[in-house]
């Protein structure tokens, strides 16, 4: 793994001449969790979208770049809302799933010891669909890590889970993660506070920077500071149209 | 057994209703045949019955294997160029227009008599269906997978071959079982138009000399072909289902 850089996204994005987002300037600083929040339509996933470099509906106006110079494209991993687990290929081959499609020769080793980091060295032969909602995450987290890119784009991808495997799975990814790049884009404020080294809010008008607890991430979810963060935050949510 | 009890239900239903229906109009055996003189006929005249079952199953299944692989590879094509898709699926819909029936006797002209033309038949036939199927499949794949796919940096056609033709399979699945029933309908109409072999030639003879049992023997002897046609072609489904779906 090459080492993670800063992200910085500026421009504007239109939809058949419907500005979605003007003048935003993102920065995602190098080695750190940035949690991306907002309403739902305000443009987050495109966000996302755009620094990976994915198709989009509109028009971007602006640029995206790194701070070494060198290309995001190649260099990042992508996790979304659902698993996206091939559902004939059994775990391991899931794992090795991206190394599969650039037609090279997967490291067994290697998808194996990722497995067992996200404790499912027991599950590897079974297809996905005998796997559990956090089991099958778990699985989409090992994927990711196989890739072992510096930078992880991060499109939801505890939602869909019950509250108790979400925590988990929040503790896991952010222990896997450290020194890597991530942009968490999340409806959670309660994730945000407790993921986010940085938080920023984007809305019509801009990207605004929130401030975070002072204790470092990964943040307990009974500490004082970090409720009353979310319960602010929460709050503005719901005050900006 | 127990799978077999309801399907013989039905056809004892069936051989009631024909039976009953020659009591009560009193259709002399040269309009309709009972159920037992058509079985006795079936069975005096099973090597002639089988001869000619065999040209027509030939026909149907090569008719079959290339429909599939030819709608197989065009549906492949159409999926892996939008461009030639939007070219092409309406020139396919409209080919769909005109009745293979009516080219019947162009396909005589052209392929000649023997199993050729009956083959281009059954493949004109099943052709679309597959094609139809299977291309939607193709295309129905989650765009999310899409996107995961080319972050991880795969070509186009690892795409293709990875994911969307194992995603389709179900989908072409469906496509093949239709066409199990539809390639026998080719191949017995290209027989009509002009053969000396096969099932539909023999009915036509029998039908011209009045041996109406002969000819719903063979009839029965076309659909029993076509029902096992069906049941293998639903089994060979249902393994192409599980390899996809993981049931």
């Amino acid at each position: 793994m090459t080492s993670a850089p800063k992200i910085t996204l500026q421009g504007s994005y239109c939809i058949e001449h419907d500005a979605l987002f003007e003048a935003v300037t993102l920065h995602i600083p190098a080695g750190q969790w940035t949690c991306l929040l907002g309403r739902s339509g305000v443009g987050k996933s495109t966000i996302l979208r755009l620094i990976l470099g994915l198709e989009t509906a509109g028009q971007f106006d602006g640029v995206v770049f790194t701070d070494d110079g060198l290309p995001i494209d190649g260099r990042a991993s992508y996790m979304a809302q659902s698993d996206l687990l091939l559902p004939w290929l059994n775990l391991r081959e899931n794992v090795v799933l991206g190394a599969r499609l650039r037609g090279e020769t997967p490291n067994l080793a290697k998808a194996d010891a990722m497995i067992e980091r996200v404790g499912l060295t027991d599950h590897y032969a079974k297809k996905p669909a005998a796997l559990s909602g956090g089991m099958r995450q778990r699985a989409a987290l090992a994927r990711a890590l196989m890739e072992d890119r510096p930078i992880v784009l991060l499109d939801e991808p505890f939602s869909a889970l019950d509250a108790g495997t979400r925590a988990d799975m929040q503790d896991l990814t952010a222990d896997v993660l450290i020194g890597r790049t991530v942009l968490l884009v999340t409806h959670d404020p309660a994730e945000a506070c407790r993921l986010g080294h940085n938080i920023s809010l984007l809305t019509p008008t801009g990207i605004e920077p929130w401030d975070v607890p002072l204790a470092a991430p990964v943040r307990q979810t009974d500490d004082p500071q970090t409720l009353h963060a979310q319960a602010a935050l929460l709050s503005y949510l719901r005050a900006v149209t | 057994m127990r799978r077999l009890r309801y399907p013989l239900y039905a056809t004892l239903i069936g051989l009631g209703l024909w039976q009953a229906v020659i009591w009560i109009t009193g259709a002399p055996h040269f309009i309709l045949p009972s159920p037992w003189r058509v079985a006795a006929t079936g069975f005096e005249s099973r090597a002639l019955i089988a001869e000619h079952a065999v040209v027509t199953g030939t026909e149907v299944i090569l008719g079959l294997l290339i429909g599939a692989f030819l709608g197989g590879l065009t549906a492949i094509q159409l999926a892996a160029s939008p461009k030639m898709a939007s070219m092409m699926m309406p020139l396919l819909v409209f080919t769909q227009a005109v009745p293979v029936f009516a080219l019947a006797p162009i396909l005589t002209l052209w392929f000649g008599y023997g199993m050729a033309s009956k083959i281009v038949m059954a493949v004109l036939i099943i052709y679309f269906p597959v094609t139809s199927s299977f291309y939607d499949g193709l295309m129905r794949v989650t765009p999310a997978l899409l996107d995961l796919a080319k972050t991880m940096g795969a070509s186009n056609a690892q795409i293709m071959v990875r994911i969307k033709i194992p995603h389709a399979l179900p989908s072409l699945a469906s496509g093949l079982k239709l066409a199990a029933v539809y390639a026998p309908i080719g191949a017995v109409i290209g027989e009509w138009v002009g053969s000396s072999q096969g099932l539909g030639y023999l009915m036509l003879l029998a039908n011209g000399r009045a041996k109406i049992d002969l000819m719903f023997a063979s009839l029965i002897a076309l659909a029993v072909f076509t029902v096992l046609l069906h049941r293998l072609i639903s089994a060979l489904a249902d393994k192409m289902d599980s390899v996809s779906l993981d049931k």
